[in-house]
């Protein structure tokens, strides 16, 4: 096996795979009502081209890119349109966000697709991109960007390596480990599919250790393809980091600010890959995705195909409710999720897990003095000193949180994680970027205010001065007119 | 079914560790060492143990109420036990109580409370109170005994224990010197290391701890097997035990093979006074020392170098304590000029050029 390039910092969370990992996925029966946000990617919201009362079909488009960066939304059923209404987001503002509200009507009929792409490999690369476009595929791993728009950076850059993020480093979460072991094949034709737009020479598949079978079913898809590699790499969080796994693979460190194509590599999640390749053999748009519902205080863990918009709640539910309370309910893993702000929130394209904590698994503990113990620092994966960074921000000395690098925090927690002292480093940073750049933003309309009020009085210096001038012209006897910039 | 508000930003999940965990640790890996130090010493090293022990926690608990936090938690994470504990160690075995007890005064108001409590204080403690306590008492600071084992013939009992511990203190006739002041003194009087060194404690004697020094410094085996404890659990990093002990080595070997008469050997400097129980247990606290991995590293090898230096041309015969301090006052310089290389960026934090292979 080729070797693998040291990653630093990080962390090992007890992971509780477990709980999940061996449950093949099961279909998440229709609920009665889905709630489908405009919003699911990152970039601009999409446009509506349906109306409430409208008759739709499954995989229909309902809302269409808007933008650059930009995706669409199909219907995960058909039915019928109830109400385009505000609802509240999976987003941690929990702010409500327009949403199409969709009855399903128990048919669950196609509605006319677009023709199956019969060979990719020879196909001209801009058909599968505007495919990609079209399906409304985005980065499953949670990144939630546009596949396509990724798709045009061969166009740009000359990319070696395309990289398939396997490792899902987050505790709890299975979906990928499971997509995986049971569409190795879908995953493969993605990823060769998405190399060969990308003009990419080869593919890694990167796959976190702890996913053995994972690991063999894609090594098993992979065989008599000369260009793809499956590469086990530590468990490891955040392996999954898609600048941390590119290093681990290619030794290649992305420089800051930089995207991951300038170096050379390319990096998507395995559901992406298969959603690539859904969309392309099949014509398939992304209408479901598989969420990994889990957690201590649930009853039945479980790996579900969900049709996007479903609600939490109905997952739940399926899943056969909490045994105790749960002290947290996440979305997302408990390194980097978000809390739900409610279990009406539905899930979109971006949402790999729900998961019910009990209050043991959380380890909520009050939070004590910074001991100095240093433990952040060797955590961070970025390298940087979370403990003086956070000992700034309590001082609200932004700048110098600034100036030791806050900016780079990617916000994975590992430093919160294992503070002795249950700091809440992470928070810290959060809070300090985003007074930053709220900063920032008025320091940029403080500036152009300033332009326009200096234009302003130009202005009106200009006029004052024509004025004069007129009048001097007018008054031959005054004693400056002759040749000045009146006559001129 | 809606929940109340949005809670805090993950992670919701956690390590295992807990401040209080760590100081419970540290404390167990002290046990040995100390359990046979106090065999070794006696009933007057039991009492001022714990008599030490009591003051300091005494004193944390008096802090806080003067301080208005909470008494019960914050005693309950142990680092008020922690500093008392190796402070106690740092005392000789045989000193009266009030060495304890100012100790503390000056270990746990002033070093620490003064500075703003738990992870706030600049120097160590322990050391601060050793240090004032040594410059201010010369004489009871350095007053040693040769170990009267519990139970032996010449050992004192318990209410002879309490007698030179709280009362008259310790009989002159039993006074004895450490090998580092011993070599001291007769080098002082002309006498060079080669000859004086006959006199001290043979090797074993000095790993085993059966000597003459600090209530709870002698024994290096066990002190040892407290810090691979330590180092085994990741409580402490090898960086300032392999500095300190490393560089002390390494210059006191060098010179005494340039100089035997002047200059005692690296192995010597190891097995003697407080340097394993400094490197493992003292410099390795948390709170003074640098928190890199980098910044650790120079800062073992700063107290090494200051300890050779400090035990040879310095009036005192040993130099940990003042070592660490010294090396406590530059910890934030350290800290400054070792912080990792961010992801991505040069040291001077500007991106990485992109380069490409052709």
């Amino acid at each position: 096996m080729a070797r693998l390039f040291p990653m630093r910092g990080g962390v090992h969370p007890e992971y509780r795979k477990e709980l999940t990992s061996e449950k093949a996925i099961i279909n998440l029966p229709l609920p009665d009502l889905l709630y489908i946000p405009l919003q699911q990617h990152v970039g601009a919201p999409s446009e509506l081209l349906v109306a409430a009362g409208a008759r739709v079909r499954k995989g229909q488009m309902l809302a269409r890119s808007d933008g650059k960066v930009s995706t669409s939304q199909h219907a995960p059923t058909s039915g019928l349109i109830k109400a385009i209404g505000d609802i509240t987001a999976p987003h941690p503002s929990g702010l409500p966000q327009p949403t199409i509200l969709l009855e399903p009507d128990g048919a669950d009929a196609w509605a006319e697709l677009p023709e199956p792409i019969a060979d990719p490999f020879s196909v001209d690369p801009k058909v599968i991109r505007e495919r990609v476009a079209w399906a409304g595929i985005v980065g499953m791993g949670g990144a939630v960007f546009p596949a396509a728009v990724k798709l045009d950076l061969g166009n740009q850059y000359k990319i070696d390596t395309l990289v398939i993020n396997g490792a899902e480093c987050e505790p709890y979460i299975t979906a990928d480990d499971r997509i995986m072991q049971e569409h190795a094949d879908e995953v493969m034709d993605g990823a060769r599919i998405m190399a060969r737009v990308l003009n990419a020479a080869r593919v890694v598949v990167g796959i976190e250790d702890n996913k053995p079978q994972a690991i063999r079913a894609m090594q098993w898809a992979a065989e008599g393809f000369a260009e793809v590699s499956v590469m086990a790499v530590p468990a490891r969080y955040p392996m999954g980091y898609a600048h941390e796994l590119i290093l681990a693979i290619t030794g290649h460190e992305t420089p800051a600010g930089k995207r991951t194509a300038e170096i050379g590599a390319v990096a998507y999640n395995v559901g992406t890959a298969r959603a690539v390749a859904q969309a392309v053999r099949l014509g398939r748009p992304l209408i479901s995705r598989v969420v990994t519902v889990s957690g201590g205080a649930l009853r039945h863990p479980a790996n579900l195909l969900a049709p996007i918009g479903a609600r939490v709640a109905d997952l739940i539910e399926y899943c056969g409710g909490f045994t105790l309370s749960p002290a947290r309910l996440v979305i997302g893993g408990p390194m980097m999720g978000q809390p739900l702000p409610s279990l009406d929130i539905p899930v979109v394209k971006g949402t790999a897990g729900i998961l019910a904590l009990s209050a043991a698994e959380v380890g909520e503990r009050p939070q004590s003095p910074c001991i100095r113990c240093g433990a952040c620092i060797e955590a961070c994966p970025v390298g940087l000193a979370p403990l003086e960074m956070a000992a700034l921000i309590r001082k609200d000395n932004l700048e110098g949180a600034a100036r030791l690098g806050v900016e780079d925090c990617i916000g994975c927690g590992s430093c919160s994680w294992i503070c002795p002292s249950h700091i809440p480093l992470v928070q810290y940073f959060h809070y300090a970027n985003g007074m930053l750049n709220h900063q920032e933003q008025e320091r940029r309309r403080n500036e152009r205010t300033k332009t326009l009020v200096e234009a302003h009085h130009l202005r009106l210096e200009k006029q004052a001065a024509a004025k004069q001038a007129a009048q001097a012209a007018r008054k031959p006897s005054t004693p400056k007119a002759p040749n000045d910039k009146a006559s001129a | 079914m809606s929940m109340t508000g949005v809670g805090p930003s993950a992670p919701f999940t956690h390590a295992p560790a807990s401040v209080g965990r760590t100081m419970w640790l540290v404390l167990l890996a002290l046990m040995p060492a100390t359990a046979f130090n106090l065999y070794l010493f006696g009933w007057p090293a039991i009492l001022l143990f714990a008599e030490t022990l009591g003051a300091c926690v005494a004193a944390e608990a008096l802090c806080l109420v003067l301080a208005d936090r909470p008494v019960g938690p914050t005693l309950a994470d142990g680092s008020a036990l922690v500093t008392g504990w190796l402070l106690a160690l740092s005392l000789p075995p045989w000193a009266p109580w009030w060495t304890g007890v100012l100790g503390a005064v000056f270990a746990i108001p002033l070093a620490k409370h003064a500075f703003g409590g738990l992870g706030q204080n600049p120097f160590n403690p322990a050391m601060v109170a050793r240090v004032a306590l040594l410059v201010s008492f010369p004489v009871a600071m350095t007053a040693w005994v040769a170990p009267h084992p519990l139970f032996a013939a010449n050992s004192p009992g318990f209410v002879e224990g309490l007698r030179i511990t709280f009362g008259a203190g310790m009989p002159d006739t039993v006074s004895a010197a450490t090998a580092l002041g011993y070599i001291k003194t007769e080098l002082t009087r002309g006498v060079p290391v080669s000859q004086s060194i006959q006199q001290t404690p043979d090797l074993l004697d000095m790993a085993l701890g059966i000597e003459p020094g600090s209530l709870g410094e002698t024994s290096m085996l066990l002190i040892l097997a407290g810090g691979l404890f330590l180092l085994a659990r990741g409580i402490i990093s090898w960086h300032i035990p392999v500095g300190l002990t490393g560089s002390l080595f390494v210059i006191a070997t060098l010179f005494h093979a340039i100089n035997p008469d002047r200059f005692t050997s690296g192995v010597f400097h190891l097995t003697s006074g407080a340097t394993l129980l400094g490197a493992f247990f003292i410099a390795t606290d948390y709170v003074t020392s640098p928190v890199s991995k980098g910044g650790r590293l120079l800062f073992g090898i700063g107290c090494g170098l200051l300890i050779w230096v400090i035990r040879t041309f310095a009036g005192y015969p040993e130099g940990v304590a003042f070592a660490v301090l010294l090396m406590n006052a530059v910890s934030p310089i350290i800290d400054q000029y070792t912080r990792p290389r961010r992801f991505g960026r040069t040291r001077d934090g500007e991106p990485l050029p992109v380069k490409r292979e052709p």
